[in-house]
């Protein structure tokens, strides 16, 4: 199925997204033109290529469905993602992957501040480098950075796992390297692998919680 | 919520479309300004001997009675160009000094208009309304031009008015358009003005412009002033700036206020979203990319 906006809304391609009749289906999605909420809500397991820039929200709570975006995404992409494949050639605009709970969510150029916030689950694999504050709060899953990151990565990090390449302007509280074991390397080898990139997974470095923060202790009052 | 673009043409020959293309940029940002909308444009520079003023009048100002009210009390060759409830002035004058007695003569005697901006090539035009309202009021697509700013209101901090519609311009050449808000203008609007700098408003944005006149004034580049606006301005903002000569873009350093900028051989645009830089011509084969917090970019012509 073919939805060009600039004659069909936003709202009539993501009906057709949420309706029975989407399933297996394959759709594409001409002049975006940095429309907002562009395949937001997606159920099935349909394919949606979507050609050219978007707005904000672009693939919000998606599951099941892979969405291409060949250009770049505006603030909020796949925003509270359940599951499915969100792969975006270009780059993304602050808190891509925001409280997303599974799936996989590629970003082949750079992603802005934000990126991970609040993550449940996803896996998010950045090809470029991500801004400040990225998987801040990140409860679960695991955030892949092939470039550098910006200040403050990783703080009050729960239990996601960060695995950067590049470097980190600065380490946010409770923020640690950790050892990269055999198991990581193979378990980030294939995450790359599905993602699509040759990189190799001994150059990474690996992230986490020091766990200094999970309960109230008087002497981290400074740094709550 | 505001919205604004700015566009600065590198190519001269693009120069008659300018209003036409910033235009088009505004109306897309509709849904994040719906209250007010307003454009700087610099255009048709004015002699060294010269400056050129924009007024804001009130919707029945009669301008040949503000004419009438201006030859009485200055003898120099003045050109009035009525637009609306607008009009730009060029008057000869011998020293800068003449100039901003002339402005603060207007927003002091003239209860019926205020002074929008001062300076060689700057007219700024605002309004209340939907932005296709407020360029069909101006007939903005008319206009050409080096460069321009345009904004969006969605007031969170002052009142909906005209006078509180963005462009603001507090210096010679000088405006400002923001999205976002500072927490500190208060307290620096009463340092600036102690430093001689005026304002018309209770407006956090007019504080930020009046800031960089300060700057300015001082002797600092344009750049030096805002990296100086990065330690001294509180909350959030991107500004989009224009010189006589120069447009900048800034973001402060949490960078939660949206910000895009688009460069090809013929132009710059910044927008606070892609939207707004889809409607250019040659849009596709630009370089797009988000500015970084606490970075300055700066274009100027020589």
């Amino acid at each position: 199925m073919e939805f060009d906006l600039q004659d069909a809304g936003v709202r009539e391609l993501n009906q057709a997204l949420h309706a029975d009749t989407a399933a297996n289906a394959q759709f594409s999605v001409l002049h975006p033109g940095g429309k907002h909420n562009v395949a937001t809500g997606a159920i099935h397991e349909s394919t949606v290529d979507i050609q050219g820039h978007v707005g904000y929200y672009c693939a919000g709570m998606n599951q099941n469905a892979t969405i291409n975006v060949q250009g770049n995404a505006g603030p909020g992409l796949a925003e509270n993602m359940m599951s499915g494949r969100v792969e975006v050639q270009g780059n993304a605009s602050q808190y891509c992957g925001a409280t997303a709970h599974g799936g996989l969510l590629i970003v082949h150029g750079d992603a802005a501040a934000r990126c991970g916030i609040s993550m449940k689950g996803v896996d998010i694999v950045i090809g470029g480098s991500i801004g400040h504050m990225s998987a801040f709060m990140a409860q679960s899953g695991r955030l892949v950075i092939c470039g550098d990151a910006g200040d403050s990565l990783g703080d009050s990090i729960y239990e996601a796992q960060i695995f950067l390449r590049g470097s980190a302007a600065s380490l946010g509280t409770d923020c640690v390297e950790k050892e990269m074991t055999e198991q990581h390397q193979k378990e980030l080898a294939a995450l790359l692998q599905q993602a699509g990139l040759d990189y190799d997974a001994a150059s990474f470095r690996r992230y986490g919680s020091a766990r200094q923060l999970y309960n109230f202790n008087i002497d981290n009052v400074s740094a709550y | 919520m505001c919205g604004i673009v700015g566009l600065y043409y590198k190519n001269p020959e693009l120069e008659s479309s300018l209003g036409t293309m910033l235009s088009d940029m505004l109306i897309q940002m509709t849904d994040r300004g719906p209250d007010s909308a307003g454009v700087a444009i610099y255009h048709d520079a004015v002699s060294t001997k010269q400056v050129k003023i924009t007024l804001q009048g009130l919707d029945d100002v009669d301008w040949k009675q503000v004419q009438g009210r201006i030859a009485e009390q200055y003898t120099q060759n003045i050109s009035i160009s009525p637009l609306a409830n607008h009009a730009v002035i060029v008057m000869d004058v011998d020293s800068q000094e003449e100039a901003d007695q002339f402005a603060s003569w207007v927003g002091s005697d003239l209860d019926e208009v205020n002074v929008t901006s001062v300076g060689s090539a700057i007219e700024i035009y605002k309004e209340k309304g939907l932005p296709d309202q407020v360029v069909d009021k101006f007939d903005l697509r008319t206009m050409r031009g080096t460069h321009a700013l345009g904004h969006t209101r969605m007031a969170t901090e002052s009142a909906v008015t005209t006078e509180h519609s963005h462009p603001f311009s507090t210096g010679l050449d000088l405006c400002l358009v923001h999205n976002g808000s500072l927490s500190n203008h208060n307290q620096l609007r009463e340092k600036l003005q102690k430093k001689g700098i005026r304002f018309q408003t209770d407006n956090d944005s007019e504080v930020a412009a009046g800031y960089l006149t300060w700057r300015l004034s001082e002797g600092a580049t344009l750049d030096e002033a805002l990296e100086a606006a990065i330690k001294d301005l509180d909350g959030f903002y991107t500004f989009a700036i224009g010189t006589k000569n120069g447009f900048a873009v800034l973001r402060d350093p949490i960078a939660c206020k949206p910000a895009v900028l688009a460069e090809t051989d013929d132009w710059v645009a910044m927008s606070s979203e892609f939207r707004a830089i889809a409607q250019l011509p040659n849009s596709k084969n630009a370089r797009i990319w988000e500015p970084e917090p606490a970075r300055i970019y700066s274009w100027e012509r020589s």
